[in-house]
């Protein structure tokens, strides 16, 4: 299985039009040469280069170009692709510092094609694990490795495996959480339409290593082109024979199925995840005992996230001290996180543990957008907390991340600038926890809207000072009370954005304003005279006729009326409305 | 089995029991509104959180199975401070109308407030108003005071395996409804009322029809008969302050006539009345092969119910005859009514039962006019007799007691232990071995069929025959029982019983839905050995000795299954679909 290909990888980073033709000339010009069998080309779904035009990368050479334009193109095969040599012109020099385990394969094989997976050290440590390795020894190898759960928890997956195999039961279980949900994560999604086979063949590795028969791939049903994907997979590891019975010729034998997820967040909850296959309302239940245990259908049962098992595979073909000798001394290997928010690069990052905040930000994110000061950068999607600032030095690991109030989740990275409001942030991830609990528990059920409740007058200059003690007293309900992760960590973003940002609660509560400008009944509008043109727009907009004046003596807002919706200040081409 | 400690006192704990059953057996009551002892807990409330020593998490001890050398500490002020929060956070989802509310001064969340002496509202109310259903005319769910403890769902489904009840919904909106957003009469619910005995709070509650019987026992042209069921004699005085199974038959007859009833008769009788027609009816069918084997009673409305929704196929194994309160009402306006000379029309017949599925009885079917009236006007549970008690300014405790009237009140043994799962089937055999053998039992107790076990399956020699019997309470239990008959029809093999008694409630009657709140195992073996000591002190032990019954065939049926017995004493069944639309 060795790859003798050449590949080159196209992606057109600004609008991507011109990827197509591009593409196009490629292929025209390679078969004019007669190395159309030698080359492929594919179109590249990330690149992890933006802004800079097309982008032709040269693989295994990982020979990188920038801003290519047509005319290039004959050079560049002529030059690069058969005699191998640079064109400095067009070379950029990526100081990344990405590491891509999990990412591997996305972007540059066909996710739609076996052989491309095979080509690239597919099912080879599969292979390795069924011909070389007991059960034990896989276990060995996952303990070696300090591979811990990407899912959010952080558990060691050896040992999630380790309770599963020491079951006596007969049948046992394989799940894959693919319900990703939180706001603005699509790790999980990209590997699965990106590498569907890496996840797959994680999956017959844990089979096989705790004893299981059956395996059940939980997909929110959101990812339709997830969804296709690994179920084509699934089907043409079947007709390989790396699924179903006598897996590669050995006794072992092991099967998937795909399960769609209705979109309900708690769905990604363990236990919960269990209740909807199985049939039930999507509730969690309290554990011990753990699915490990006793899970689906009452068998001892495997949940693993999708970019947990996405390693497996690169760990025991490399072996568990390769994977070891990544990242810091608690946390190993790489974090993939979906990098968004008011940064220059929003994109999907593979970084080793131990990256800083501020390496990711400013080296692979590029910085602030428009040049902004950073305030803080959120971690942990909904379950998370914000990291200020001047904490942005810290390496991340699973241990740092929670000793400053947030968590490493499952991968969302928000970058936040002085235009993001800390009480705004706070009731935005509050809401969803709200929208998302399942209902099952008091604490999290009625805690969460009672702290929502206060977060909005607070944002409404309707807060008092008590308030405070008030939304530091329902976390602690909820952060201990509550049945599920959910509950436990919904108040973070609430704790955190208090921890490190108390002064703008305060400001809100006694003051009456917004630096940020984002709670906007808390906002004064007004017309600005001088930049104002008159040509009542914003008179005819008001939807409670707060606008006073006319086009001959001017507009003025009449405060008592206005209701703060922003209206005015949305329509006005002369931003003569000011906040 | 194991060593733990909790509070520092050293405990020793059997496999699987959880924090709270350990904690209990030490005097520790760890406070909880979800966990209920018949129910495996939800973790629902989050109140009965406990810390592990050592540790920084809070554990639920209602579902935490307790582990060998584990530390725990039930009670700090840290968690006391939690608990309050949630209890302050319930309060806030929770309607200020205690006053008011049919659980006042009996209500687990009224209480769990008082002991935490909560004396403000912290938080903002988020009540939500949500329509009540009273659709059924036996249970009224009130959605607005439900805590979403999951009680009701648990036992509607897990217990009873009925599924009338679900949580809708999500998150805030979470409410507890009938499955399907539907109106619970048009839902699976067989009106067994184990969700109202289940419920911590006032959110689902029986029908109260005391008002219509003030109405009627002040109405003078009206003659109020009065009958009371088996057990409710054994659970009654639980809200006066005695203990559970305490026997006041003879308080509640006196009770009954300062009420205003004219007439007191006893529901026990016409259990006996009930035995002669069953077990006529199974020596029919086991001695002279008339008809099919297994004979199912039918004395329990809801099983009727819920037969009559998901098991029709075994309809034809259904004994015709009537329950102990339909044959009492029939014939108070036949019977009681020729030979005393009142206009049936002027009688009305209110019956006291444990049961909130005897509401929907009365109008099941159109057998229950066989009398030519509704034959039994009005159900009262045993709470709602305790509430008209006191509101009658009774002073139950002291009150003397008296005798039932004459020709209804006076009952056999075998009629009292109608209210204790497995009586039926008891009291029926005690008289079908006369019916079939002539002589009169040694031994009339028949121990095998007594207990709370779920299925009691045994087997009985009557004079050189072996009768296969099974016993099953809680709805739930039945699954096993039918799917074994259905079994062997498949299979065309011999079905492995001739006789089957279900009672719907876990106990049976003494365990009914109408029943004092709190009921627990311990409480429902105290009830039945209430209603075994009645059976024990009785002079008459089995029903066809009872000499009220001998008269009344002697004046008015002639024999069991007679022409008339038919017309009045037995029912039909139809199939009724699990849901309407």
């Amino acid at each position: 299985m060795q790859n003798q290909k050449k590949i080159i990888l196209v992606k057109d980073t600004n609008m991507d039009k011109e990827t197509s033709s591009m593409i196009d000339k490629f292929l025209f010009g390679l078969r004019e040469r007669g190395l159309s069998e030698d080359v492929k080309v594919i179109r590249a779904a990330d690149l992890n280069i933006y802004n800079k035009g097309v982008v032709v990368k040269i693989w295994p050479e990982n020979i990188t170009y920038a801003n290519v334009k047509k005319d290039d193109i004959d050079l560049i095969i002529h030059r690069t692709v058969e005699n191998g040599k640079n064109i400095d012109e067009l070379l950029v020099s990526e100081t990344n510092k990405q590491l891509r385990i999990v990412l591997r394969n996305c972007g540059i094989i066909d996710p739609e094609k076996i052989d491309d997976y095979l080509d690239n050290e597919g099912y080879c440590a599969l292979a390795k694990v069924l011909s070389e390795y007991s059960p034990d020894e896989v276990i060995e190898q996952m303990k070696i490795s300090g591979l811990r759960g990407r899912g959010g928890g952080g558990f060691p997956t050896w040992m999630k495996w380790n309770f599963a195999k020491a079951q006596k039961e007969e049948t046992k279980y394989i799940i894959c959480n693919a319900d990703e949900g939180d706001p603005g994560a699509y790790m999980d999604r990209s590997v699965l339409e990106g590498d569907p086979h890496s996840v797959i063949e994680g999956m017959i590795i844990a089979g096989y290593t705790v004893g299981a028969q059956k395996g059940y791939l939980y997909i929110r049903a959101e990812y339709p082109l997830a969804i296709k994907r690994i179920t084509l997979a699934i089907n043409q590891a079947r007709e390989k024979g790396l699924l179903g019975d006598n897996i590669l010729g050995t006794d072992f034998s092991f099967d998937l199925d795909v399960r769609l997820g209705a979109g309900a967040f708690v769905c990604g909850e363990e236990t919960a995840l269990i209740a909807s296959i199985e049939g039930k309302r999507g509730c969690p239940s309290p554990r011990p005992p753990y699915p490990s245990v006793n899970g689906l259908w009452g068998k001892p049962t495997i949940i693993n996230n999708v970019e947990t098992l996405a390693n497996i595979a690169p760990i025991l073909h490399n072996g568990g001290d390769w994977f070891a000798s990544i990242g810091t001394e608690k946390s190993k290997g790489t974090k993939v996180f979906a990098l968004t928010g008011k940064v220059n690069n929003s994109s999907l990052i593979e970084v080793p543990m131990g990256t800083t905040l501020r390496d990711i930000v400013y080296n692979i994110g590029g910085g602030v957008l428009n040049n902004k000061k950073i305030k803080a950068v959120q971690t942990g999607g909904p379950s998370g907390g914000v990291i200020p600032e001047n904490l942005l030095d810290t390496s991340i690991d699973y241990e740092n991340l929670q000793r400053l109030g947030s968590i490493m989740g499952s991968g969302g990275m928000i970058v936040m600038d002085e235009d993001d409001c800390m009480v705004d942030i706070a009731k935005f991830y509050l809401q969803f926890c709200v929208d998302e609990s399942c209902g099952k528990c008091a604490p999290c059920r009625i805690g969460g809207k009672q702290m929502l409740n206060i977060l909005s007058n607070i944002s409404e200059g309707k807060g008092d000072l008590e308030d405070i003690s008030s939304l530091k007293r329902i976390s602690q309900a909820l952060q201990k009370a509550s049945l599920c992760g959910l509950g436990q960590t919904a108040p973070n973003p609430v704790v955190s954005t208090l921890k490190h940002f108390e002064e703008e609660y305060i400001e809100h509560i006694n003051e009456k304003i917004c630096r940020a400008k984002k709670c906007s009944l808390l906002s004064i509008y007004e017309i600005i005279e001088e930049k104002c043109k008159r040509c009542s727009l914003c008179q005819r907009s008001c939807p409670v006729e707060a606008i006073n004046g006319n086009r001959e003596v001017g507009f003025t807002i009449d405060q008592e009326k206005c209701i703060k919706c922003g209206k005015c200040f949305e329509v006005c081409k002369f931003e003569a409305v000011s906040l | 089995m194991g060593k733990a400690y909790i509070n520092k006192i050293e405990v020793d704990f059997n496999d699987g029991d959880t924090i709270l059953e350990t904690a209990s057996s030490v005097q520790i009551k760890i406070p909880t509104l979800c966990k209920h002892p018949d129910l495996s807990p939800t973790g629902g409330c989050g109140i009965c959180v406990v810390k592990i020593e050592g540790t920084n998490k809070m554990l639920r001890a209602c579902c935490t199975k307790i582990e060998d050398g584990m530390k725990i500490i039930t009670h700090d002020p840290e968690i006391v401070e939690i608990r309050r929060t949630v209890i302050e956070l319930i309060l806030s989802d929770h309607p200020n109308d205690c006053l008011i509310c049919g659980r006042n001064n009996n209500c687990e969340l009224q209480t769990i407030v008082a002991d935490f002496g909560i004396r403000e509202e912290s938080f903002e109310k988020i009540v939500k108003e949500i329509p009540q259903d009273k659709s059924t005319g036996t249970i009224k769910l009130e959605p607005s005071k439900c805590i979403k403890c999951g009680r009701c769902i648990e036992v509607c489904q897990d217990i009873q395996n009925v599924w009338a009840l679900s949580f809708l919904e999500r998150g805030i909106n979470t409410r507890m409804a009938p499955a399907g957003d539907i109106q619970l009469k048009d839902s699976p619910c067989v009106r067994c009322g184990q969700c109202s005995a289940h419920c911590p709070t006032g959110a689902i509650f029986e029908h109260d029809h005391t008002r219509e019987v003030w109405a009627e026992l002040q109405n003078p042209d009206m003659h109020c008969i009065v009958q009371i069921a088996p057990s409710v004699r054994v659970a009654v005085g639980e809200g006066f302050g005695y203990a559970p199974g305490e026997n006041l038959t003879n308080k509640l007859y006196a009770a009954l006539r300062r009420l205003g009833f004219n007439t007191v008769f006893d529901t026990n009788f016409s259990a006996d009345v009930t035995i002669m027609e069953e077990a006529s009816e199974f020596v029919e069918r086991f001695v002279h092969k008339k008809g099919v084997l297994p004979l199912i009673t039918t004395c329990c409305p809801a099983w009727v119910d819920f037969m009559e929704k998901f098991h029709t196929d075994i309809i034809p194994h259904f004994s015709s005859a009537k329950s102990p309160q339909e044959i009492m009402g029939t014939l108070c306006k036949t019977y009681y009514a020729e030979k005393k000379g009142i206009d049936p029309s002027k009688i009305r017949v209110i019956s006291i039962m444990p049961c909130t599925a005897k509401k929907y009885e009365i109008s099941r079917s159109n057998e229950m006019f066989a009398s030519g009236y509704q034959s039994t006007d009005f159900v009262l549970t045993t709470r709602e007799l305790i509430r008209m008690i006191k509101q009658a300014g009774i002073d139950f405790n002291f009150i003397e007691g008296e005798e039932p009237d004459n020709l209804m009140g006076d009952y056999s043994g075998a009629g009292t232990i109608f209210g204790v799962t497995g009586g039926v089937m008891e009291a029926a055999l005690r008289t079908a071995h006369h019916f079939i053998t002539g002589n009169k039992l040694e031994k009339v107790e028949f121990e095998n069929v007594r207990g709370l076990d779920g299925v009691k399956e045994t087997s009985v020699e009557i004079s050189g025959n072996i009768l296969k019997i099974v016993v099953a309470h809680g709805l739930g239990n039945v699954e096993y029982v039918l799917n074994k008959v259905k079994e062997a029809k498949d299979k065309g093999k011999e079905i492995p019983y001739h006789f089957i008694e279900v009672m719907a409630c876990s106990g049976g009657c003494i365990g009914g839905g109408g029943q004092p709140y709190g009921v627990t195992d311990e409480i429902r073996k105290a009830r039945a050995k209430g209603l075994y000591s009645d059976d024990k002190n009785s002079e008459v032990r089995c029903s066809h000795e009872n000499p009220f019954i001998k008269q009344l065939y002697k004046e008015f049926l002639g024999e069991p299954l007679s022409e008339k017995a038919h017309h009045l004493l037995h029912t039909k069944y139809v199939p009724r679909p699990e849901y309407k639309k």
